[in-house]
């Protein structure tokens, strides 16, 4: 059994992450998309939080809310005027995208709702009591570590991709 | 009411709106930056799945969140690339209407 | 005997054929020229050296008991089909492939020796050469064929050579419409030929001639008596064989390609469409004589359609203005004299005299024609004209090829002690010997021989002189010229003494010669008779000739069209094949071949019209259809599932 404030918190944050995805994809100003997003984001960071991984939220605020949109505003302000507003959808198009998401929505509800693990009514105060806390000290273990479940290698391949991605950028955005 | 437990499916079922609404928006809008926010709401979906599958089925690991920690990652740097390749066509094309870089087509 | 000799008979010509035709191009016109005419010399000294020892020797190996035996010097496996069916390549040696070596180097090298100062001016010398040369190699390696094959092979080598030859002035439209339609005539008879080889091979299991004639009734017997429409396969491979001959020696209807043939340089027509090419049908037949003597009936078609070749040609040569043209058809009859000797020749009527006569005029006629070949070459250029209306009076200007002409003439006309003289009478009388309907028939012709070749004499020599002659004056060629003139002239005055009976008969066995008096006699008479008329009619510049065309125009304009083969020939490929047959044809190809991959081509097209869409390049189009296809397996797995 959750406590009431888990779940009225969990209410909330779920209803804004849906609606504000819902406005994200539908505003036709792209800066308002994008403080959309930002919301989504930061819903999710939250979501994260709730779930007991405070380092992933962190983290999500930092580089997804923090740097990443950051980049769009930047990208948006650099290519639109401020009243642009992007034209009406043509109607073939809306009617094939709401097709898709519908159908694909549903396909996926069906198969979560469907699927064993669904029956299994585990609250979260339950699982959160059933795992260890995670310290910082054990995911720097994890991230650096060469054992088994340790992922040094895919963080050095991840840290060569970010390097390439920054003289790509340069390279790819800079004036000629 | 199912049941007032939080369940997996609590987190689940909002993470399956947000992929339907990013489908959406991916297929339906024409500028480029607004079909970059749809493909990262959908891989943001996909994140917060990874987190609660670790975290309802498998408690005692932390996969999941590494992946996520990974995506997250990796989704900064392709956001960098792509933001990069539009303000490139911006600037040869004057604007960012994907219906309009077409000159490659063929 | 000793391989040497044979072999490099055949070599010396083909490697100056190799050696003109790739280095010909940096060599000097008289370099080209020396080692041409050094070339064929030394070939002609060869097999002359060979014909003597075959001859003379007395060796064992060629003469046993006094018959003359057939030898293969070599006989090399090229192809072997079956283990019976083999095709080799080899020399053989027996009288007529003696004499033909003899005639065809002689020639050969005459007409090598008179274009070194005929063609002196003519661009493409020395490729001239390289094709003279690669023809001698032809033409000597079809008359020592050992097997039929072999000389298939040979056969359509000097075609090509021919081809080469009547197409050297290559800008001249006219001269390479004559190429082609040479080559495409004694093609298609050469087809007929093929077949022959085939049928014959298929069933007698063998193309070697001495195999196929030594034993005739055995290849008679190998067919197993089957028949096609009639007659036998055994006659009617003999007929399809001929009927390359026919090709070949231009005997009616297939003769059309040999007038336009003149189109070639004069002593290209000397050597081939007068001395040895052209009787190459000839040696055919008398190669494989044994073979037609059991089957008698493919020698009376020979013998038909020799005579009525032999008259027809007659006829039109008395009316030709152009002098090759004239020669061109006395050719043509002189070779279907041949043709009807050889017809009319069996073992027991003289021991086969038609067969040994036929090839004693051969010889004659080889060396004679080629005289006159080389004279009316002469003749053209001094005046720069093929027609005799262009000539006349000739005589005074141009004593030496004047004589030689002369002798030329005598000699064809078989004037006493001329070549022609003796082999014509032999000829004559085994057609008497025959049936005496044959014999009378061939007088005739040869009357009107002696009156053609003698109205082109006086019409060349005497009539009127043309006045262009004073501001350009004729005059007789240079020595290169006159010197194969003089050579062949007495050639042609003493030939008729060599003792042909004894050298050259069917089976080997010596034959004696002796003058039939009645046979000849009216010959002779007739030949005179023919002269005479000529004489009284175109000695002199008069008004007969003229009213005698006049008096039947008709009959000259016929003669003269040549009966209108060619306008037939035309009619027949223009109006039947080429509007109804191949018109058709190119209907069905159009229409239903054509059509049918287009067809394809437009199923394909329409569909890729239809598809490309899909390859929009729109990554929201394929995102869609992505998703689609996920969804769709995702619900295609739940059914399964259930």
């Amino acid at each position: 059994m959750d406590s009431v404030g888990n779940i009225i918190l969990y209410f909330v944050v779920a209803i804004c992450m849906v609606v504000f995805s819902f406005m994200a994809v539908t505003s036709r100003k792209i800066l308002r998309a994008a403080t959309y997003l930002l919301f989504v984001l930061i819903s999710t960071a939250v979501f994260y939080f709730q779930l007991g991984y405070q380092f992933l939220g962190a983290v999500q605020i930092a580089v997804y809310a923090g740097g990443i949109m950051v980049l769009f505003v930047f990208s948006i302000l650099l290519t639109h005027k401020p009243d642009d507003t992007s034209g009406q959808i043509e109607s073939h198009r809306r009617i094939a995208g709401v097709c898709a998401s519908v159908l694909g929505g549903a396909a996926l509800l069906f198969a979560l709702f469907t699927m064993p693990v669904a029956a299994s009514g585990c609250s979260l105060a339950e699982v959160l009591a059933a795992g260890p806390d995670i310290t910082m000290k054990e995911i720097g273990h994890t991230l650096l570590g060469t054992d088994k479940f340790r992922y040094l290698l895919p963080f050095e391949a991840v840290s060569v991709l970010l390097l390439a991605c920054i003289i790509g950028g340069v390279v790819v955005a800079r004036k000629r | 009411m199912y049941s007032m437990d939080l369940g997996i499916l609590w987190y689940l079922v909002p993470s399956v709106l947000m992929f339907a609404c990013g489908v959406y928006g991916f297929v339906t809008r024409k500028n480029l930056i607004a079909i970059l926010v749809s493909l990262e709401l959908m891989l943001n979906a996909a994140d917060l799945n990874f987190v609660a599958f670790n975290r309802y089925l498998f408690p005692g690991q932390m996969e999941g969140m590494v992946f996520t920690l990974f995506a997250i990652a990796i989704a900064a740097a392709e956001t960098a690339i792509a933001i990069a390749i539009i303000i490139n066509v911006y600037r040869a094309v004057g604007n960012t209407d994907i219906n309009e870089i077409s000159k490659m087509k063929f | 005997m000793d391989i040497t000799l044979p072999i490099l008979i055949l070599a010396i010509p083909i490697s100056m054929f190799l050696i003109l035709g790739i280095g010909g191009v940096k060599m000097s016109r008289k370099m080209a020229g020396v080692l041409g005419i050094l070339g064929m010399g030394t070939t002609m000294a060869l097999a002359y050296t060979v014909a003597f020892t075959y001859f003379f020797s007395g060796d064992s190996a060629f003469i046993v008991d006094g018959i003359r035996q057939q030898l293969q010097v070599f006989d090399v496996t090229w192809l072997a089909f079956t283990e019976k069916l083999v095709v080799s390549i080899g020399f053989l040696l027996d009288p007529i492939s003696a004499m033909m070596l003899v005639v065809i180097t002689t020639i050969s090298f005459m007409v090598h020796l008179y274009s070194w100062g005929y063609m002196e001016h003519e661009p493409g010398f020395q490729r001239y050469y390289a094709f003279l040369s690669l023809f001698s190699f032809s033409m000597l390696g079809l008359v020592v064929a050992t097997n039929i094959f072999q000389m298939y092979i040979f056969w359509e080598l000097v075609g090509v050579s021919s081809y080469l030859l009547i197409g050297f002035f290559y800008k001249l439209p006219s001269a390479v419409s004559a190429s082609k339609k040479a080559f495409i005539v004694t093609r298609f008879a050469d087809l007929g030929f093929l077949i022959g080889i085939l049928v014959l091979s298929f069933y007698t299991n063998t193309f070697n001639f001495a195999a196929l004639t030594s034993d005739p009734a055995s290849a008679l017997a190998s067919t197993g008596g089957a028949t096609f429409m009639g007659a036998s396969v055994l006659t009617w491979a003999l007929v399809l064989i001929y009927v390359g001959g026919m090709g070949k020696s231009a005997m009616m209807p297939l003769h059309i390609w040999l007038p336009d043939a003149m189109e070639g340089p004069t002593p290209v027509s000397a050597l081939i469409h007068a001395a040895t090419m052209v009787v190459a049908g000839v040696y055919l037949v008398a190669r494989m004589f044994p073979l037609y003597l059991v089957e008698e009936s493919a020698l009376t078609f020979i013998t038909c359609v020799g005579a009525i070749t032999a008259f027809y040609a007659a006829v039109v040569a008395c009316c030709q203005i152009d002098i090759k043209r004239i020669l061109a058809f006395s050719t043509i009859s002189q070779i279907a004299f041949m043709m009807v000797a050889l017809g009319v020749a069996r073992p027991e009527l003289h021991d086969a005299m038609g067969y040994m006569s036929s090839m004693f005029h051969l010889f004659t006629h080889a060396m004679f024609k080629a005289l006159l070949f080389l004279g009316a070459g002469a003749l053209i250029h001094a005046v720069h004209s093929n027609n005799y209306t262009e000539m006349g009076g000739l005589r005074k200007y141009m004593p030496i090829t004047h004589w030689t002409f002369l002798i030329g003439c005598l000699a064809i006309a078989g004037i006493w002690p001329f070549a022609g003289f003796f082999s014509k009478d032999e000829m004559l009388a085994a057609m008497f010997a025959n049936n005496w309907i044959w014999g009378a028939w061939m007088t005739m012709v040869a009357g009107l021989t002696a009156f053609y070749m003698f109205r082109m004499y006086f019409m060349v020599f005497w009539w009127e002189e043309n006045p262009h002659y004073k501001e350009h004056k004729p005059h007789d060629a240079p020595w290169q010229m006159s010197l194969p003139l003089i050579v062949l002239a007495t050639v042609s005055c003493v030939a008729g003494f060599i003792p042909f009976g004894e050298l050259v008969t069917w089976n080997g066995a010596p034959y004696h010669i002796h003058i039939d008096p009645v046979v000849a006699t009216t010959s002779l008479v007739v030949a005179v008779c023919a002269i005479g008329l000529a004489a009284w009619l175109y000695m002199k510049k008069n008004s007969k000739p003229a009213a005698m065309k006049n008096a039947m125009p008709t009959l000259w304009k016929a003669a003269n069209r040549r009966f209108y083969w060619d306008e037939i020939y035309m009619f027949i490929t223009h109006k039947i094949i080429f509007n109804i047959i191949c018109k058709s044809i190119a209907w069905f190809d159009r229409h239903i071949i054509d059509a049918t991959m287009d067809g394809f081509a437009k199923v394909t097209q329409r569909t890729s019209v239809a598809i490309k869409g899909m390859q929009s390049g729109s990554i929201q189009a394929y995102v869609l259809w992505y998703f689609f296809g996920a969804v769709l397996l995702a619900l295609v797995t739940w059914i399964c599932l259930l």
